[in-house]
């Protein structure tokens, strides 16, 4: 009796037992969003000091620098993929992953080479299945990026960056990740990050005029510590942005879950009522039917 | 007289600002002092302590890791990946 019944309270139970989950992990990445765009927040000082720095730098002197200059012929180019390090977020690691694939084909149209760095268990985890190599992966501290990470990334891409291209070197350095743009929106995001175009600062009062710029101990050492800073603190912020974008996409992606678990249970519930009501009019109707022919019989 | 707005960052927050009447840092070159009016100076700093004295003479000392100093018109900005207020 009542098979069809069971069967639909079962899938009920299930529905409601995934909710539980999917809830929770709304109410987890929800919570994270703050902070994460707290440190977003955070870091933004320092971005905007360095910015400034590079800036007056770039308007004040007029100095060459080897991050700055663009290569004659650009051999090789890297991509640095930001991904999360779990799933259960949307389209957030398919939608960047996406965006560098089109980014290599179309470098590779260049006649470039591709060559890839990868921040991320996911994007390891993409390449890995596509048995394609990559120079080198960092796992396991997207969610909550230190800035030890950005240093220890920039320095990576700079060191391949200043290295010739005969010896492996990388030409261009690219970077791919997502931008938080809103709790609702976030997209991915593609930056070429070397050589450096250094935005012009805005232009004095008076352009003949410039204030006498000092420097210690000359231009040349303050750019050459000056700009990996700013590689590192560009990288910092894309790894807190790609952070902050990543619980904004899981809250959404359990969101959208929990809400077609609440339906589940609503269509279920609906068919099991409609079950138990058919089995009890079947019963009444087998004993009406019973009675009718016992009374014929007498 | 005028003052310096300072600012004390680091890379993941602002550690410190606010108004002052001196600020004395350590660049590679040796220890600087910054007053109000100084000229538009970009340095790289040395680890150590940075030293910022208030109006009423109250001092305030932070530890800066590799970064720069940056004067501009009165701003002063002290930046480093890593600072601390001691």
């Amino acid at each position: 009796m009542g098979a069809q019944l069971r069967v639909y309270r079962q899938k009920i139970k299930t529905a409601q037992t995934t909710k539980k989950i999917t809830k929770a992990m709304e109410l987890i990445a929800a919570s994270r969003i703050q902070k994460a765009q707290a440190r977003v927040t955070a870091s933004t000082p320092y971005s905007r000091a360095i910015t400034r720095a590079v800036s007056a730098v770039a308007t004040y002197s007029n100095v060459e620098h080897v991050l700055t200059t663009e290569p004659e012929k650009i051999e090789r180019a890297a991509v640095v993929i930001l991904t999360s390090d779990r799933g259960l977020a949307g389209a957030f690691n398919s939608q960047v992953l996406r965006e560098a694939e089109e980014l290599s084909e179309l470098l590779r149209s260049q006649g470039k080479e591709v060559v890839y760095f990868l921040v991320g268990r996911k994007a390891v985890g993409y390449f890995a299945f596509r048995r394609r190599a990559s120079e080198q992966q960092w796992t396991g501290s997207s969610e909550n990026p230190e800035f030890e990470l950005a240093k220890d990334i920039a320095e990576t891409v700079l060191e391949a960056f200043l290295r010739d291209a005969s010896d492996g070197g990388v030409d261009e350095i690219h970077i791919v990740y997502n931008r938080f743009v809103s709790m609702m929106t976030q997209t991915p995001e593609v930056v070429r990050m070397l050589p450096l175009e250094v935005v012009e600062g805005v232009e004095g009062p008076d352009a003949t005029v410039q204030p006498l710029y000092e420097f210690e101990p000359d231009v040349g050492t303050v750019l050459d510590s000056l700009l990996p800073v700013y590689i590192e603190s560009r990288i910092f912020n894309a790894l807190l942005q790609s952070a902050a974008a990543k619980h904004a996409a899981t809250q959404k992606a359990m969101k959208s879950a929990s809400d077609n678990a609440d339906k589940l249970i609503t269509d279920y519930t609906r068919l099991a009522n409609n079950a138990r009501q058919a089995e009890i009019t079947q019963q009444i109707s087998e004993i009406v039917g019973g009675a009718d022919a016992l009374v014929a019989a007498k | 007289m005028a003052t310096l707005n300072v600012s004390v960052v680091s890379a993941d927050q602002e550690v410190w600002s606010g108004e002052a009447d001196m600020v004395v840092a350590r660049t590679v070159e040796g220890e600087i002092g910054i007053l109000p009016g100084h000229e538009p100076l970009l340095a790289i700093l040395a680890g150590g302590e940075v030293r910022v004295t208030l109006a009423g003479g109250e001092k305030i000392t932070a530890n800066a890791e590799e970064g720069f100093l940056s004067v501009q018109s009165n701003v002063v900005q002290v930046v480093a990946s890593r600072a601390a207020l001691v």
